[in-house]
């Protein structure tokens, strides 16, 4: 994609976070000077762990959250000084949802949409065409307290979509939801992005990544540690296949020592060894020959999951 | 025409618009409420109460009919409590991580726009109970009819003076048990001390400077002088700057810590 200034919709540059401490000194630095570009149409996806600065960084893009240091420009506005503006064209679904349950499904579009001013013959049409795209509308005239959590996120993301925003921003849109609510959710977010909204999201599950983004950056303790497509990032930090094995509690040690030399990278987690490899086959026989006799032995693909790994030394979800 | 069209779409009037429509459940209760209120304590002050102290209290209430003396301190008691309960706990839960004020905090509004807001809703809320309070009032003949309407924009000033303070500080709040403490330790208390029931030349000497130091005093001081036509200029204007300094501080401090709290 060529990167020229209108097609260019967040650019952030050593944007900074601190949170100041009650006391009023030493803050704590949640976001460390990023760089971010992300383009019109795109999907991109911030992948990191609990604790890592995903939501501070998406409430300073939100303009809802000062910018400590580092530039940051939205939609070609200034985020420290034009907040309300950039904040009219933009479509928030915060990690803690934001759905009023005094009010019924169809009332809280309908009274979110009045926020950006917009007319009630209007709001009243779209509410209804959104409730059909986020399949809610069975649940139109219904109290919120009576839906499900997939359904109060769809009703998030509904909701968020009322101002016909050009940037949707999506902090762990799935997190907490089985894993049917969760595909479901997948599918309209993916009808969005066909649609041409530019989506920012930040997750902890590598799959939604691999799914949803066209480039992704990887967040370690405020910091990028690494940026680019799945496809590149696993090509780049990992091997194509990963063999994995697990073991009981009391074993592994003794059959990590067994394993050393066969491949050249291992990672040991708690149960489980992965052994990083360009043929699968080949070392399972390997480790077979041995004698080392794992619970179980699987035999997959590279993800982000092993991206992850490699680069933070830690497993995404605890 | 054109500036009211334009006034009406400003940011505040958003955040108005949000509790007007939340307002649509339960009017009809309020209204009920604030028609009861006025109405019982008006039949048991007729039905003997009032006689008895009319009886024996007449010198220390300066003549009044014990009716015409209680009447404008029950007003803005209940102007005050309302502008608490209205205030204070609504913010605490509407600045939830999860409460209205962060949806609102999202969308083009700012932190202010969101006070302005439900600080005009606060105001229609105490305008609601004030002109049924008197207009009850007026029926039972307790207050003049030609000054009936003086005590409406009295007891807006009070509402006023006593929501921004309460929603500056709601907004810090984080435990619904410093509501509870709040009101029963500040709030109760000032009917004790303000003159509401008895004229606070009955407190004794030492008590009296707390009186006057207490908004709620001076509110009803203000309201109970123009409703027996006995109001002086100094008087009412020593009350109306109290009252509007403590208002103009309050919205100042509120706009602070409305800020603080929704952009972090
Ligand atoms: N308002 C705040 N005040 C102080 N520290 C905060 C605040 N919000 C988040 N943090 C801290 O900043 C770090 C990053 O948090 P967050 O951005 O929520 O990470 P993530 O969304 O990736 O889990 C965490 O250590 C968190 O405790
Ligand atoms: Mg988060």
């Amino acid at each position: 994609m060529t990167a020229d200034a209108s097609t260019v919709l967040i650019e952030a540059t050593g944007l900074t976070k601190v949170y100041g401490t009650p006391g009023g000194r030493a803050g704590f630095t949640a976001v460390d000077g990023i760089d971010l570009e992300i383009h019109r149409g795109e999907a991109f996806g911030v992948l990191g762990a609990n604790g890592a600065g995903k939501s501070s960084t998406m409430r300073m893009i939100a303009c809802v959250s000062p910018v400590t240091a580092g530039s940051l420009r939205i939609l070609g506005h200034d985020s420290a000084t034009d907040g309300a503006k950039i904040r009219a064209r933009l479509g928030v679904v915060p990690q803690d949802d934001t759905i009023d349950s005094e009010l019924t499904v169809r009332e809280n579009l309908l009274i979110y949409g009045r926020y950006f001013g917009l007319p009630w013959k209007v709001l009243r049409e779209r509410s209804t065409r959104l409730l059909e795209f986020t399949r809610l509308s069975e649940k139109a005239d219904d109290e919120v307290a009576t839906l499900s959590g997939g359904m109060r996120r769809r009703l998030t993301i509904a909701r968020a979509l009322i101002n016909e925003p050009e940037i949707v921003l999506l902090d762990e849109p799935t997190t907490g939801l089985d894993p049917q609510a969760r595909h479901l959710l997948w599918e309209r977010l993916f009808q969005l992005k066909q649609d041409g909204v530019t989506l920012l999201l930040t997750t902890h599950y590598m799959d939604e990544a691999e799914q949803l983004c066209d480039r992704l950056v990887v967040m370690d303790a405020g910091k990028i540690v690494a940026a680019g497509t799945p496809a590149e990032l696993i090509s780049r930090y990992t091997s194509r296949e990963v063999v994995e094995l697990r073991f009981a509690p009391g074993e592994r040690q003794i059959m990590a020592d067994k394993c050393r030399g066969i491949v050249e990278r291992v990672e040991e987690l708690p149960h489980r060894l992965m052994l990083y490899t360009d043929s699968g086959e080949e070392t399972l026989a390997a480790v077979n020959a041995r004698g080392v006799r794992p619970l179980t032995a699987l035999i997959r693909r590279s993800s982000l999951e092993d991206v992850f790994l490699t680069l933070t030394g830690r497993s995404l979800v605890d | 025409m054109l500036t009211l069209a334009r006034a009406r779409s400003a940011p505040a009037f958003r955040e108005l618009g949000y509790w007007l429509f939340r307002y649509r459940r339960t009017w009809r209760g309020s209204i009920v409420i604030s028609v009861a209120n006025p109405l019982l304590f008006l039949t048991a002050l007729g039905l003997g109460l009032g006689k008895l102290i009319n009886r024996n209290g007449s010198e220390s209430l300066h003549g009044h009919p014990y009716v015409r003396f209680i009447l404008p301190g029950m007003l803005i008691a209940a102007v005050m409590q309302t502008a608490f309960l209205e205030a204070a706990g609504p913010v605490m839960q509407a600045a939830l991580p999860r409460g209205n004020y962060r949806a609102a905090a999202s969308t083009p509004l700012a932190p202010a726009d969101i006070l302005y807001g439900h600080l005009m809703y606060w105001t229609l809320r105490a305008a609601q109970n004030a002109i049924l309070f008197t207009g009850v009032s007026v029926l039972f003949g307790a207050v003049s009819v030609y000054r009936a309407p003086l005590l409406v924009p009295i007891a807006l000033l009070v509402a006023v003076a006593f929501a921004t303070p309460a929603a500056a500080w709601g907004v810090t709040v984080t435990r619904p048990s410093h509501l509870n403490a709040m009101f029963r330790f500040v709030i109760l208390p000032l009917y004790m001390f303000s003159g509401t029931f008895f004229p606070i030349e009955q407190l004794p000497a030492w008590l009296r400077p707390v009186a006057w130091a207490t908004p709620l005093w001076h509110g009803v001081d203000l309201c109970r002088t123009v409703a027996l036509g006995t109001v002086t200029l100094p008087g009412a204007l020593i009350h109306t700057g109290y009252l509007s300094a403590m208002a103009v501080i309050g919205l100042f401090v509120a706009r602070r810590n409305y800020r603080r709290k929704l952009y972090v």
